[in-house]
């Protein structure tokens, strides 16, 4: 008997009209993970693309991996070296990996046991979309939030921010980001501060755990990074998001095979350096006279920009929108690093406010787009 | 007069199977059909019953709504069949043909002196009227209108379809004698697009409109067509005209006989000698099948149409009424292991770079009917726009069609499209969502809402 016979026999049960059908849409997706279904096309085009949401998905978790990997290396070698001992590479992927594995672990736990719950309660089949946000969430938290936590975050995110508003595809805010803001906002000690950046930071009284952008809304002056440590990310920060240049390698691929939007990545960045570099202009505080490139390769940006804002349920969905979306992700994460003191990052609640706005700008822009097919029209009578 | 348009949204799926240049008269059918499908959102009304004798030209059935659109035998013979559906609704119309044929003599003299309503009063009474199709809602136009404008595609641009210079090549003159009486029949211009950098005869017809366009696919709809060129406005009628239909216009004003024959391209894959064959609309399939050497033992897609908007069909059933390509492909119902994973099955080409498909751009692929996954909720966007030349969201009109916002349909755009238009955004939805299927619904909602 193949692979292929076994699943028959273990799926016949959950057929149409047999004893558990309810649960078949759990079944399907561990199957549908085995096999590219046998499915053929019964209306319009005879003939699809290879690509499905399976594919695209994977495809922005391929992207996330050069992240994901610096970040374990990264959380094990602030650690480590701050402790002033000799370690290897592997003892920093190892600390790293004690640490995360578990999170990530929790968020796909919690995360899958409500997607298969609802897909089995509503009939639908099991969507993708949790592949990525399971993912991203426990990239982005601080290391050292406990599970509980995590696993809260993640039950609110997909529940309340996904769910109640009808499941994938409906929602209106980026589900990783409102893991992120609720936990932000419930356990502020956990979220932010000088204490939590930096593996252990609060057991022991020798590592210190500050962001650099916690350190200039601190007014500090002497900044212990230089410019290339911001770029490659050996940087406290949230666990995946030190690493500019491995955003970038990831950037690269969403990019490159068509995934993620270049529109908004290259937007976020265009409205963010103009508004760094207006205010490097001004220069009434530390934040404000940070260099504008500096702002770009820092804190949560580069991340926030490649993976959070092109998610694109959430984002504006119009080409121009997309460009608008952009510029006024990057412009509000900076303008929210500058002002207020109590965030010193702003990029997720940027990223959030335009999700909120999004559906706003593409309003304009086919409202637009309809004023322009109704004007023809009139023209038209006219002459 | 020329013009050019420049397309940049679209696709060019590269499929084994495209026809040779080689015309090839095919066996006289045994049997041809009439297919209502064939004539959306018609309803028939029966004028003969089953046993009865027809010559080549005798109307078959009128619609109910217009009783002065007739549908007429292609060929003499005795009805087979008349098949009936649910609520009695007529599926097909079967006729036996006869082995001597006769046909149905109009009489016509000095045509081209025809006033419009003239024209009219022919081709309403001899079957020819089906001929002509509007926009909006890809149907068959109503005789009591006057269109504003009056298009015919000479290109085709799907995957592996008919070429239509091919196709008219043969049929010069009925093609300019059609094109002289259409131009009649509407007060603004008749247009007519051609494939750029193409030397046709085309080019010197006087009195018509001469477009040229990029051969991208969907270029040769001639919804993208009228889109660049003169846009259906809500209330407004724009008439098409398939580019062998107007020579079969002109062919019966020439000898006063409706006959409607096709020039048919046999294509896909597994087609041993993808070509041209010569034959009757509605003719049966299986000669055909036959004679290009397909294996029909196999477990093959017949398809009216090409692979993108054709009709799927059984190798015992018949050609439709308008399509000049019959496409065939593998069925694909089965299982791929990991056929998910990015670069895992490059055999199957994809829009995203997500198959190694992309490094060889010229490279002719084998693609079955496997739908490559499964059905999804929209959530990449921006894909739809990149297979969708014109100035509408299509993503949005998708969405208010299956809301059945009729106002929101009419503002974004649903006048300007047919299901054939949304054939890209079905091919490549990373959802797969079925676009044409919903425009089709969505446009059958306006008629009957709006009209």
């Amino acid at each position: 008997m193949n692979i292929r016979q076994i699943l028959d026999t273990i799926k016949k049960p959950f057929a149409k009209g047999e004893k558990f059908e309810k649960f078949a849409p759990a079944v399907n997706a561990f199957d549908t993970f085995l096999f590219v279904p046998n499915h053929t096309t019964k209306h319009g085009a005879h003939i699809r693309d290879a690509v499905d949401l399976k594919r695209t998905m994977i495809t922005v978790i391929i992207a996330l991996l050069p992240a994901l990997i610096y970040g374990i290396y990264n959380t094990g070698f602030q650690y480590l070296s701050q402790l002033d001992s000799d370690f290897t590479t592997l003892e920093a992927i190892l600390h790293g990996s004690y640490k995360i594995v578990p999170m990530i672990a929790v968020s796909y736990i919690v995360g899958l046991t409500i997607e298969f719950a609802f897909a089995i309660f509503r009939g639908h089949e099991v969507n993708e979309g949790y592949l990525v946000t399971g993912l991203l969430i426990p990239m982005i938290m601080p290391v050292d939030i406990p599970l509980w936590m995590v696993g809260l975050s993640v039950a609110f995110a997909v529940l309340i921010g996904k769910e109640a508003f009808g499941g994938t595809g409906m929602n209106i805010l980026n589900p990783a980001l409102t893991a992120r803001a609720f936990a932000f906002f419930a356990y502020p000690t956990y979220m932010s501060g000088n204490k939590v950046w930096v593996s252990e930071a609060s057991n022991i009284d020798g590592v210190s755990g500050e962001t650099i952008l916690g350190m200039l809304a601190a007014g500090e002056t002497n900044i212990p990074f230089d410019v290339p440590q911001m770029f490659y990310g050996a940087i406290p920060g949230s666990i995946a998001e030190t690493s500019t240049l491995m955003v970038l390698i990831g950037a690269a691929v969403l990019i490159y095979t068509g995934v993620g939007s270049w529109r908004i990545m290259l937007g976020s960045v265009i409205g963010a350096a103009a508004t760094g570099f207006l205010f490097n202009l001004w220069g009434a505080n530390e934040l404000m006279s940070f260099n504008w490139f500096n702002h770009l390769i820092v804190g949560g940006f580069a991340f926030g920009v490649v993976f959070m804002a092109t998610d694109p349920v959430s984002a504006a969905q119009t080409t121009k929108g997309k460009w608008i979306y952009g510029i006024l992700v990057g412009l509000f994460c900076i303008l929210i690093r500058v002002f207020n003191p109590a965030y010193p990052e702003g990029v997720m609640l940027a990223i959030l406010l335009m999700n909120v706005f999004a559906p706003t700008i593409d309003h304009y822009v086919i409202e637009a787009n309809i004023k322009k097919r109704l004007s023809r029209k009139t023209n038209l009578n006219v002459a | 007069m020329s013009n050019d348009i420049r397309i940049k949204n679209g696709l060019t799926i590269n499929l084994k199977g495209a026809p040779e240049n080689i015309v090839k008269k095919a066996p006289f059918p045994k049997s041809v059909s009439l297919n209502p499908y064939d004539f959306h959102s018609i309803t028939p009304k029966m004028l003969v019953k089953v046993g009865d004798k027809v010559k080549r030209g005798d109307a078959v059935f009128f619609s109910k709504n217009n009783p002065e659109i007739k549908f007429c035998s292609p060929v003499s013979g005795k009805i087979l069949d008349i098949a009936r559906g649910a609520k009695r609704r007529i599926l097909e119309i079967v006729i036996n043909c006869d082995a001597k044929q006769q046909a149905v003599k109009h009489k016509i003299s000095d045509f081209s002196n025809f006033s419009g309503d003239e024209i009219k009063e022919n081709m309403l009474k001899s079957g020819c009227w089906p001929f002509l199709k509007q926009r909006p809602y890809d149907i068959i136009a109503n005789p009591n209108d006057v269109p504003k404008a009056i298009f015919v595609s000479a290109l085709n641009t799907a995957p592996i379809s008919a070429d239509l210079e091919i196709i008219l090549n043969e049929q010069k003159e009925e093609f300019k004698t059609g094109i002289s009486l259409l131009k009649k029949l509407t007060n603004g211009d008749l247009n007519i697009c051609l494939e750029k950098n193409h030397n046709s005869f085309i080019n010197n017809i006087e009195g018509v409109k001469v477009h040229h366009i990029n051969d991208l696919h969907p270029a040769g709809n001639v919804g993208v067509q009228i889109h660049h060129i003169d846009p259906v406005n809500s209330g407004e009628r724009v008439w098409v005209v398939g580019a062998e239909d107007v020579a079969l216009i002109g062919k019966f004003f020439i000898t006063g006989e409706y006959n409607p024959t096709r020039t048919i391209a046999v294509s896909g894959p597994p087609v041993k000698y993808p070509q041209y064959y010569k034959t009757i609309a509605g003719s049966s399939l299986s000669e055909i099948i036959q004679d290009a050497g397909i294996d029909s033992s196999e477990d093959l897609r017949y398809i009216n149409g090409d692979v993108l908007t054709g009709r799927s069909v059984e190798k015992d059933n018949y050609l439709g009424f308008y399509n000049n390509t019959f496409s065939v492909l593998r069925e694909g119902n089965q299982y791929r292991m990991f056929g998910w994973i990015p670069f895992v099955n490059n055999s199957v080409p994809s829009k995203y770079k997500t198959s190694f498909s992309w490094l060889f751009p010229k490279k002719k692929y084998d693609l079955d009917t496997n739908l490559n996954g499964e059905e999804r909720a929209f959530v990449v966007t921006g894909e739809m726009e990149e297979v969708f030349p014109m100035d509408i969201f299509p993503m949005q009109l998708l969405k208010e069609c299956m809301a059945g916002n009729i106002e929101k349909m009419e503002n974004l755009g649903i006048y300007e499209v047919a299901p054939e238009d949304f054939a890209l955004i079905d091919y490549s939805s990373s959802s797969k969502i079925e676009a044409q299927k919903i425009i089709r619904e969505g446009l059958d909602l306006m008629i009957s809402e709006v009209g």
